[in-house]
């Protein structure tokens, strides 16, 4: 078990900067999630914890160590991969125990290793097929069991969802955060996914364009965003935008952002809008409108209040408190 | 195309190309360099003492008109077996394609010549053709043709060109039943019902659709006649009758071994050398294209 | 598949006219084999009393077992040997070259890579027939005339292999070179324990193709061996024609003949999928 920290990490590829200085301080047992438009650096920002990739500037230390050089193997992390990475050549019982014959583990050991993995991930029964033979939700636990068998301070995982079918993603997602908590081990889970990212994480990173935009408990980050990116980015439907000049106030180029479950419809308000298309969910309904000037406006009510008809005229208002105001450089202003 | 996970290190990549770069020095690069070297000298008669003439080699065998005859006799030789054995490869390729069963089992049936070496063909045409106990000479006599390929230029030169592409049928038939194979049906489904017949549809739809295969066997078999059948001409007509089958690949042979003539045999590989470089870009050039296709 | 459109399938007469098509050609592939077959199966009275008969004899065992035990200049017995020796050599030096090779070039970034690659890349433009004497002088200096190490050395060095296994590597995806990395794998480890495993079929299909190659070689065994005990057999057929007017020992020649093409028909039918699929791949 180990913290881990980056200190104003930086990445360029030649002379194009892809992360432009990382900081955070993660402790012992956190799970954190990294999310972010494809793009954005997350993934080469959890390889250079993995030591795939050569830190250019800054330092990644685990359990308090500096390890910028150290190979992966000596880093005492395991990964596990979007495309799981799996031996193809290899039995499920050979692709967990590869890390461990290598590290001259007793034989004895890696079957009890494996076994316990295999029990916790219900494997046991596949243990001597190969990858090939297996389903894709088998596949990713395979990828997981060779995460676990080793026992390493820091998982890490990159997109391990993202090949499965939303289901399998939903029913994978449950039981990797019911593994974590099993297990106690400090993790760094990479995803494009907000939902990922809202449902797993202890606190998440919001990366955008080689930033970390915000760092925070998924909570305090949805209702504080820090940024006019991260308010758009996490949550969904997302927030809605309006320049601030119309709805009363702020400086010039700045934005105001309303989420959708906080803009109320009535006869009065403080902006109109007609009704563009509502879409009932059944538990709630989505109601898009377009405001004078063409700004889309999606409104979240509760499945207990009337749906309004296509083309009606409508005001919308919401409480000040809620009211985010985003500078012109994307700075939450107030 | 390259990769973007790499392994650190640099000795040990070194190492590991060091075998097959040590092979290619000592056995391919050394000796080009020196028939490239000998190829500007002219040995004394008792081979003490080197002479430089500079190009006077190549200048000799241009104007030599035995040399450029053998020139002569490899382009005869090279096209007629790229065309025999593409011919007759095509059009077994074409029969079999055309079969639902059993297209399997003639293939097996028309490969296993590609085991056959040049060499041992040679010997097996050599024996049927052969002037004394050749069972198709004889048979030829009864109907009164009098074979004599040892005399005959032009039946030595027949010879050996059907030897050649003979071992060469199934290569291109591999090749050409997988070309016709990828055409999908339902273009030459769509020719039919246009009212396109057989020979309609294979000249205006498959021959075009097939010419990526074409081209690329047409510059493989080239190659193939120019560099690889000498033991075919070695077995058969050691060059003759008066050089009439003397290619130039033998022509290298016999006049570096078997005549000792050491410089023009030098200035020979080295004409070799740019023809098959000639061939090799061209092979290439068209295989980036293929790639594009 | 079965339900295939009328119009473009040939049925009743033209089915049969398909069927005769390829038969011809199978024969005329034939004929030849089936030719030496019967020849040597039969007395050299058969054969040099003109025409030869069309249907095996009974000489069989007598010719075969007189050419495998004394054959002409050496028994064709030593000469399989010899035969099998180069061909074994040629095919897995250049595959273990080859390997090797491709792994450093597609797996490290080293001083020089592109220069070595290039100079892989040339060896498709020499030959041995272009560059005949001065190979020869070179393996004369070094003492390998008649022995197997001059059969085979000069001639393991392979663009063609090389390219291939190239090839091949670009296509295992790059997470597995990381996971291996990740479980402590040092470089030839994850090439002996994953790469290598992984290109078994490709080194199988390639196999076939270079043991043909190998065993099909003429003029550097031509050329270099010249002690009958050293002959391979494909080359060595040619050394038991007479020189003179003599008549030619067909039987024993013929027998010769087979007994060179069963073992790479045997490899090619034998992997016959294998066979096809090294052929296309390693003309892309």
């Amino acid at each position: 078990m180990a913290t881990v920290s980056l200190e104003n990490l930086k990445k360029s590829f030649g002379k194009t900067d892809v992360i432009h200085g990382v900081d955070i301080e993660i402790e012992d047992g956190e799970f954190i999630v990294i999310v972010g438009p494809s793009g954005c650096g997350k993934s080469t920002l959890l390889r250079m914890v993995a030591g795939l990739e050569t830190v250019t500037s800054g330092e990644v230390r685990i359990g308090g160590t500096r390890v910028n050089e150290v190979e992966p193997m000596d880093r005492d992390i395991a990964m596990v991969f979007q495309n799981y990475a799996l031996y193809p050549h290899m039995s499920v019982f050979d692709n967990m125990a590869y890390g461990l014959k290598i590290a001259k583990v007793p034989r004895a050991e890696i079957e009890a290793r494996v076994q316990t993995a295999a029990r916790m991930l219900q494997l046991e029964e596949y243990l001597k097929r190969r990858p090939r033979e297996l389903s894709g939700g088998q596949r990713q636990r395979v990828a997981m069991g060779r995460a676990i068998v080793r026992k390493p301070a820091v998982f890490l995982f990159d997109e391990p969802l993202s090949n499965l079918d939303a289901k399998l993603r939903v029913q994978m997602r449950l039981e990797i955060k019911a593994l974590q908590r099993e297990l106690g081990v400090t993790s760094l889970y990479v995803t494009h996914d907000q939902v990922e990212a809202m449902t797993l994480a202890d606190r998440m990173i919001v990366m955008h364009d080689g930033v970390a935009d915000q760092v925070g408990a998924p909570l305090e980050v949805y209702a504080n965003p820090q940024t006019a990116f991260v308010a758009g980015f996490i949550g969904s439907p997302p927030t809605n935008f309006l320049d601030a000049g119309r709805v009363g106030g702020g400086p010039a180029g700045a934005q105001v952002g309303i989420r959708p479950e906080h803009v109320r419809l009535g006869a009065t308000g403080k902006l109109a809008a007609t009704v563009a298309y509502a879409e009932a969910l059944g538990a709630e309904t989505l109601v898009h409108l377009r405001t004078e000037d063409g700004a889309a406006i999606t409104v979240r009510q509760d499945a207990g209040e009337p749906i309004p008809a296509e083309g009606a005229s409508l005001h919308l208002d919401w409480s000040p408190e809620h009211q985010m105001v985003f500078g012109a450089d994307g700075r939450r202003a107030g | 195309m390259e990769k973007r996970v790499t392994f650190k290190g640099i000795w040990l990549p070194i190492l590991l190309v060091f075998p097959q770069i040590l092979i290619t020095a000592v056995f391919f690069f050394y000796p080009a360099g020196q028939a490239i070297w000998q190829s500007l000298f002219i040995p004394d008669p008792f081979g003490l003492s080197m002479q430089f003439v500079g190009l006077g080699n190549f200048e000799f065998l241009l104007s030599d008109p035995y040399y450029r005859a053998s020139f002569a006799t490899t382009a005869v030789f090279s096209s007629l077996v790229t065309i025999v054995s593409m011919a007759v490869a095509l059009y077994l390729a074409v029969l079999a394609e055309r079969l639902i069963k059993g297209s399997g089992t003639y293939r097996t049936l028309l490969i296993w010549p590609y085991a056959v070496a040049p060499a041992v063909a040679g010997v097996l045409w050599l024996f049927m053709f052969n002037t004394r106990v050749g069972v198709v000479t004889w048979y030829l006599g009864l109907l009164g043709y009098d074979w004599n390929h040892v005399l005959n230029e032009g039946e030595a030169m027949g010879l050996v060109v059907v030897a050649s592409a003979w071992g060469r049928i199934s290569y291109n038939f591999l090749f050409f039943l997988a070309g016709l194979q990828a055409i999908p049906k339902s273009v030459i489904e769509a020719a039919a019902i246009d009212g396109a017949r057989f020979w309609t549809r294979f000249r205006t739809i498959v021959f075009p659709l097939l010419s990526p295969t074409t081209f690329f066997l047409l510059v493989v078999n080239i190659i193939y006649a120019f560099f690889e059948t000498f033991g075919v001409i070695h077995t058969i007509t050691s060059g003759g009758p008066q050089q009439a089958t003397t290619i130039l690949v033998y022509k290298v042979y016999a006049d570096g071994f078997v005549g000792q003539d050491l410089g023009s045999s030098a200035a020979q590989s080295v004409i070799l050398l740019v023809v098959v470089s000639i061939l090799t870009v061209v092979q290439f050039k068209f295989i980036e294209r293929r790639v594009h296709y | 598949m079965a339900q295939h459109n009328g119009m473009v399938e040939k049925r009743g007469a033209g089915l049969w006219l398909t069927h005769l098509g390829l038969i011809i050609g199978v024969a005329f592939i034939f004929f030849p084999i089936w030719l030496a077959f019967v020849a040597s199966t039969v007395e050299q009275q058969d054969i040099v009393r003109p025409p030869m008969p069309l249907l095996p004899g009974d000489q069989f065992f007598e010719n075969y077992s007189r050419a495998l035990t004394s054959g002409v200049n050496a028994p064709v017995a030593r000469m399989l040997v010899n035969s099998g020796v180069m061909a074994l050599g040629i095919a897995l030096g250049k595959i273990v070259i080859s390997l090797l090779s491709a792994f450093a070039i597609v797996y490290f970034r080293f001083p020089l890579r592109k220069v070595f690659f290039w100079l892989i890349f040339l060896t498709l433009m020499l030959p041995v027939e272009v560059r005949i004497v001065p190979t020869y002088e070179v393996a004369a200096n070094f003492g390998m005339l008649n022995s197997y190490s001059g059969l085979i050395f000069p001639l393991i060095a392979s663009a063609t292999a090389t390219f291939l296994f190239r090839q091949f590597f670009m296509t295992v995806p790059d997470e597995l070179a990381e996971a291996a990395r990740v479980d402590g794998a040092r470089p030839m480890r994850f090439f002996l324990d994953i790469l290598l495993p992984m290109s078994r079929t490709n080194i199988a299909a390639l196999f076939v193709i270079l043991f043909i190659y190998g065993w099909n070689q003429y003029l550097w065994p031509l050329l270099i061996t010249t002690d009958p005990e050293m002959n391979t057999i494909v080359m060595g057929i040619k050394q038991m024609f007479p020189s003179g007017d003599d008549i030619a020992d067909w039987p024993v020649i013929m027998a010769t003949s087979i007994l060179a093409m069963v073992p790479p028909i045997i490899v090619v039918i034998g992997m016959q999928r294998l066979f096809i699929r090294g052929l296309v791949e390693s003309e892309k």
